[in-house]
């Protein structure tokens, strides 16, 4: 009887008695639908591993969250040597501005988003506000955008100026993106 | 991998304890791991396990908790408050499947 003695169950360590409080802010300053994405993806990720996540919006990130704009995001290939034909090789750089080479790129970029089961960029923050992020706009790019609240999806938390911002990133690490 | 032994019978696990078995589960080892991560089963969380286990057999992943929403039906707010801050790996945990491969 003795050596049928087995060893107890490992259980594994989910954090919940963890008494840190990890926080991560990250600041979305792009309108660019490949530069929206990094934020979302990092942020949904961060609420699905118990991490307090706030997301800061200024500049050309705006577009993220302004209601009319935030599912009309673009992606150009214009200035982007990285950018490969799906033939393989190296778009050239003189035909990315042609007219057109945008909505094309853009249109191609979303079916790939969509063929990997990611949302688009609306519905990806409804995702992160229902798992506990939360949205932030920034003052001074409302003010120069003359955006209001109105303007905004309903659940973004305020307008806050760089001051407060200080107060929401205290103790957190931050992503400028 | 290693074996330990839950709910009276041998089971193939990781180093972690997350099963590695798909056929090795039933719900009778689903209520001992909930137990042992202190998930508390009702019938709701019944429901996203099931949907899990169905799902893993038709696709041969785990759901993610986007997954879960999309295709389960089951919305993000909801499996929050069923497997409180991880998710995914809970559910996946009392599943007996692996953590979600998936960034989103």
């Amino acid at each position: 009887m003795t050596d049928m003695q087995t060893q107890p169950a490992v259980v594994p360590d989910f954090g919940d008695d963890d008494e840190t409080d990890r926080k991560l802010v990250i600041i979305c300053s792009k309108g660019n639908l490949d530069m929206a994405y990094p934020g979302l993806v990092l942020a949904n990720s961060a609420l699905g591993e118990g991490i307090q996540v706030e997301l800061f919006f200024t500049f050309w990130g705006f577009d993220m969250i302004t209601t009319k704009r935030q599912t009309k995001l673009k992606f150009t290939p214009v200035g982007n040597t990285a950018m490969h034909l799906p033939t393989g090789g190296r778009m050239p750089q003189w035909l990315s501005p042609f007219p057109g080479m945008t909505w094309v790129a853009t249109k191609m970029m979303k079916k790939q988003i969509d063929d990997l089961g990611v949302p688009p960029v609306d519905e990806f923050l409804d995702q992160i506000v229902a798992s506990g992020g939360r949205l932030w706009a920034c003052k001074m790019s409302a003010d120069m955008q003359k955006v209001t609240m109105d303007d905004l999806r309903d659940d973004v938390e305020g307008i806050i100026t760089a001051a407060d911002f200080m107060d929401l990133s205290e103790g957190a690490q931050t992503l400028f993106i | 991998m290693s074996t330990t032994t839950l709910a009276g019978r041998e089971v193939h696990v990781d180093a972690e304890g997350f099963l590695t078995e798909y056929d090795e589960w039933d719900e009778e080892l689903a209520q001992q791991l909930a137990d042992q991560i202190g998930v508390e089963m009702t019938p709701e969380h019944w429901d996203v396990i099931r949907f899990l286990r169905a799902d893993y057999a038709e696709t041969g992943q785990t759901a993610t908790t986007r997954r879960v929403n999309a295709v389960g039906g089951f919305p993000v707010k909801k499996q929050f408050a069923l497997f409180p801050k991880k998710p995914g790996k809970k559910m996946s945990y009392i599943a007996g499947l692996p953590k979600p491969a998936g960034c989103v």
